[in-house]
């Protein structure tokens, strides 16, 4: 979690956080060439896992060049030829997060060539929509592109940060649903519940949001003191928390519990 | 699995009671400094009324309601960030 302290990794394991997975993603500017993806790369398929490490968790991590940086076609090529190299590291669980932030037509042409880099490698993928008002409209074109790659098991695919209005598409067409919990925006702890009432608890998984902005990663577990206040037993939780995330990110053969 | 043995009403009245109240504030405070005209407190404005309604659905709703309901994809992102409500088409 490049973007969090070791008391944020202190308190997981005290949690009991066996396992962090971390996503490529925004590093709150736009970095200014490929060389920064580069260092980037091995900073969280080398120095994060020995970082995780020292609180005994488990690390791993995805790959991609980020919706927000996609707008210039030039610069996520060059990052995207960097991946295959990384893709060798033993925490990497697949390409990550991609998708769509605005909703461009460059950003659906870089989202189509990282799906094609997934294909080829036979690699999970871990996307992310939009924000707001722009979600829906993204989700949908997200579904179409991964459609369109008809050799792509949408079981090996998550569909990240649903809401309500989203969680129906993403799971009604196989893919597994990603609930980014958050304190201020996004999903909340109770509306996540909310959700699994709704829409079941096959292929989905709830997620702690660890950036850079207002986040905190002990949403889940503070998700789960909310479902046992509202009346869940022990195996229910510990399905939502810890064996649906094991099952979707066990179809790597990296990922193992230890 | 169970599920639903608390009484939800006690869980979670007075959260639902201070967003609401907060809700409230927040269209006063408007009104007196002028700056009610917005696109985004009028997309407010129109999903309120599924707080009324007696339909399952509410939230999903509320979020169609907030979202940009266009399917093409942009000619090009000339911004990174989102705002919370698609821009007025009225």
């Amino acid at each position: 979690m490049v973007s969090r302290t070791t008391d944020d990794y202190m308190a997981l394991a005290c949690a009991g956080c066996k396992a962090v997975n971390e996503p490529a993603f925004w590093a709150g500017y736009d970095r200014a060439s490929a060389q920064g993806f580069y260092d980037y790369f091995r900073q969280i398929t080398e120095y994060e896992p020995k970082r995780a490490a020292k609180f005994c968790i488990d690390h791993y991590c995805w790959l991609c060049i980020n919706p927000k940086e996609a707008e210039d076609p030039g610069l996520a090529r060059e990052v995207m030829a960097l991946i295959p190299e990384f893709l060798k590291k033993p925490n990497v669980l697949g390409i990550g997060e991609i998708g769509l932030n605005k909703n461009s037509r460059n950003e659906l042409m870089i989202l189509e060539e990282h799906i094609q880099i997934a294909e080829d490698y036979d690699q999970l993928i871990l996307v992310h929509t939009p924000h707001l008002e722009d979600k829906l409209k993204g989700t949908k074109l997200i579904i179409d592109a991964l459609l369109n790659h008809p050799d792509i098991d949408p079981g090996r695919v998550i569909i990240d940060h649903v809401e309500e209005h989203t969680a129906p598409l993403v799971l009604e067409h196989g893919f597994w649903a990603g609930m980014t919990l958050y304190p201020e925006s996004k999903v909340t702890p109770n509306r996540a519940i909310d959700m699994l009432e709704m829409y079941g608890c096959e292929r989905v998984w709830m997620n702690s949001a660890c950036d850079w902005g207002v986040s905190d990663p002990l949403s889940v577990p503070k998700a789960a003191l909310e479902m046992r206040r509202r009346g869940y037993d022990d195996s229910f939780i510990d399905r939502i928390v810890y064996s649906n995330p094991a099952q979707f990110m066990g179809q790597s053969e990296r990922f193992a519990l230890k | 699995m169970a599920g639903n043995d608390s009484n939800l009403v006690d869980l979670g009245f007075l959260d639902a009671r201070i967003k609401l109240i907060d809700i409230a504030a927040f269209l006063d405070r408007l009104d007196r400094h002028g700056q009610a005209d917005d696109y985004r407190v009028d997309a407010l404005r129109k999903a309120f009324a599924e707080l009324d309604s007696r339909e399952a659905g509410r939230a999903s709703r509320v979020l169609d309601a907030l979202s940009d309901q266009t399917e093409e994809p942009i000619e090009a992102a000339e911004l990174q960030g989102a705002f919370g409500a698609p821009p007025s088409t009225d």
